[in-house]
């Protein structure tokens, strides 16, 4: 901050300086912006080189002058504390600035003001933007892949369900607050799974056959990533809690199995899983390939999780283990009442994300054959009667993952602010 | 002197080949009070972490009111429960109240009723002067208001005996008296207990015996008052010169 620093401001003309820089500045995104969004060149009667320049400068000085060490006003400090420490974060504030306004226009026509969305065939779309007819038409698909029509009722209903059960354990009375981690480890699992069994997989109760071939879209992709999730948490604690036992036989185990799992790519697993596999079955033994899929996708994404949770548990000072067992607690006392709520605590930022990685690894179960969002994308756009809009699919299930997935980690800062306690 | 409820013999200790125990003797009797005091790494937080068997000890035996610590579960465990200890870095419980960590254990452990567990943690509360606090979180006490809380939370195992690991170390001076106070208390109480301290006056007010440990062996042991008036090796003398 030496050479280049300009006139400085003092006491007596601060406000001076402040006005006019933040004028200078004004003028710097006024001219980005009429330039993306007008086509509008108001520094034209310039040279070329100076013009495309002359915003940069213009609002480099502008923001020199308003940089000081401590006005008081608040939005000010604020300004001049992140985003304008110095010249060279100045210049980049200010490229950052002009990138988004000047991204913001063709972005913009093309997702809203050139797009349709009426009619329901590929000749509907005229403009030049986006289709997002092909998307209305294929919503359905893209939902609840090639699940009969008139029985989606039926995935409406068990997701219903499934995240109403969910909700149930908020209103247990509180004497039976005890059992809610039971509840959640293993009955709720055991319900949803049969929720889903018996509605969405028919076959009985008058409900009719569909083979779980026939499951896709989005609702295979929350199928698939719920039980992941429930199973694969489990798991990686008790895998963790093997890898630092006393006892060496589960030790090793825990860590050829940790080791093993971590070291084979996701997508080796799901093709073992569906191809290799039944050939190790006895010939009358049959298990359904979804329900491989998730079994492969647990074992993999526990041992994931079991090596976060095992960075929380020797983040644990010593003093806890010592205090716990000087009370005559044995190893699953002392586990479970001193040694996990502390450390599972410590991990929720790990955990969700592994769980993140997981919902976004769930499109990789196409290549088994079973089409979730991406995978029902990827057979809609080769459909001859609508080909070239994958952009438009992509760009959609971009959304929804992210959607998805920012509901996830907004849940865990949640749940992390929720399990603060003073330390 | 009745049957010790404490016997230690030829306790033999190595970390590695550091050997921090050297053929260790120890009796102690019902209701006595003792205070081992001596440099740091002369192996006195270990000797009382062994009677509790934080610690393994490789030689010798130890036996704790009638039962020999050895490799059996069962045994340790059951000599926890009657073994209470105190360290000196509180390690209370952060996720839980101070109520909840003076009820976890005799709930868990001695399978008390909770009604019954919660009454005699308050009580223990008010004996340490904290009841007014139980509620809330260890994060939101003082260093000598938790350090009570610990002494509290290991008596409420109702231990016969108490294990102090350098209570006061890792205190501000001010408050290192109001723990001595709750220890003064207890001791007039009648506990059993060993101190591993360096607070000296409180040897002097409380302890039976003193033990003056260096490098890994007991080096002088005697009553009070004599361990203070004529030391006998010239290892203590140096060590009682410097630190009163």
């Amino acid at each position: 901050m030496s050479s280049l620093q300009l006139i400085k401001s003092n006491k007596q003309n601060f406000y001076y300086f402040l006005y006019l820089g933040l004028f200078l500045f004004s003028i710097s995104i006024l001219d980005v912006t009429l330039n993306a969004f007008l086509k509008i060149n108001i520094t034209a009667f310039l040279p070329n080189i100076l013009s495309i320049f002359l915003p940069l400068i213009i609002g480099f000085i502008g923001l020199n002058f308003i940089r000081t060490e401590y006005s008081g006003i608040k939005s000010l400090d604020l300004i001049n504390k992140n985003i304008n420490t110095n010249n060279f974060n100045s210049i980049l504030t200010l490229l950052i600035i002009f990138a988004l306004i000047k991204a913001t226009p063709p972005s913009l026509s093309w997702m809203i003001f050139d797009a349709n969305i009426s009619g329901d065939s590929k000749e509907a779309c005229t403009g030049t933007g986006a289709c997002w007819t092909y998307v209305k038409v294929w919503l359905r698909r893209f939902m609840y892949g090639m699940y009969p029509n008139d029985l989606h009722w039926r995935i409406n209903l068990a997701f219903i369900l499934v995240i109403a059960l969910g909700f149930f354990g908020f209103f247990l009375r509180n004497n039976l607050k005890k059992y809610l981690a039971l509840y959640y480890v293993i009955i709720y699992p055991i319900i949803a799974f049969l929720v889903i069994y018996y509605l969405i997989s028919g076959g009985s109760f008058g409900l009719v056959w569909v083979e779980t071939g026939a499951w896709g879209g989005l609702s295979l992709t929350f199928i698939v990533s719920f039980f992941c999730l429930i199973f694969c948490f489990p798991l990686g604690m008790v895998l963790a809690l093997g890898r630092r036992s006393s006892l060496p036989m589960i030790r090793y185990i825990s860590i050829g199995y940790i080791e093993f799992w971590r070291g084979v790519p996701l997508i080796t697993v799901l093709f073992m899983s569906s191809v290799m596999f039944p050939m190790f079955l006895p010939e009358d033994f049959f298990m359904d390939k979804l329900v491989r899929v998730i079994i492969a996708i647990t074992l993999f994404e526990g041992a994931y999780c079991a090596e976060v949770i095992r960075g929380g548990l020797q983040a644990l000072p010593r003093g806890q283990y010592d205090a716990a067992k000087s009370l005559g607690m044995g190893y699953w006392k002392m586990h479970i009442f001193v040694i996990l709520p502390q450390a599972l605590k410590l991990v929720i930022p790990g955990i969700c994300n592994t769980f993140l990685a997981l919902v976004k690894d769930t499109p990789l179960i196409f290549v088994v054959g079973l089409a979730e969002l991406a995978g029902m994308l990827a057979l809609a756009k080769t459909n001859p009667k609508w080909l070239g809009f994958a952009m438009e699919g992509y760009v959609f299930a971009a959304i929804i993952f992210w959607i998805i997935c920012y509901a996830m980690s907004k849940y865990s800062y949640n749940l992390e602010a929720k399990y603060k306690t003073e330390r | 002197m009745s049957e010790p409820i404490i016997k230690i013999e030829n306790v033999n200790k190595w970390f590695g080949d550091f050997q921090v125990l050297k053929d260790i003797n120890l009796d102690v009797s019902a209701k006595q009070k003792i205070v081992v005091c001596g440099p740091s790494g002369s192996g006195k937080s270990t000797l009382i972490r062994c009677i509790n068997r934080l610690e393994e000890h490789q030689k010798g035996t130890i036996v704790v009111d009638g039962t020999e610590l050895s490799e059996n579960t069962k045994n340790i465990e059951q000599v926890r429960a009657e073994v209470g200890m105190v360290f000196q870095q509180f390690n209370l419980f952060p996720h839980l109240s101070i109520l909840d960590n003076c009820t976890l254990a005799p709930i868990w452990v001695k399978k008390m009723a909770k009604k019954e567990a919660q009454d005699l943690a308050m009580k223990q509360l008010e004996q340490v002067q904290i009841a007014d606090q139980a509620n809330k979180f260890p994060g939101q006490l003082s260093g000598g208001q938790q350090q009570r809380s610990a002494i509290a939370r290991a008596l409420c195992m109702q231990p016969k005996i108490m294990l102090f690991d350098e209570p006061t170390s890792a205190l501000d001076p001010e408050m290192i008296k109001e723990v001595l106070d709750a220890m003064v208390n207890l001791a007039k109480g009648g506990m059993t207990m060993i101190v591993v301290t360096h607070e000296m006056g409180f040897a002097k007010e409380v302890a039976d015996e003193v033990i003056f440990m260096d490098e890994g062996m007991i080096v002088e042991k005697a009553e009070t008052k004599e361990f203070f008036a004529n030391p006998k090796s010239d290892r203590t003398k140096l060590f009682l010169s410097q630190i009163l």
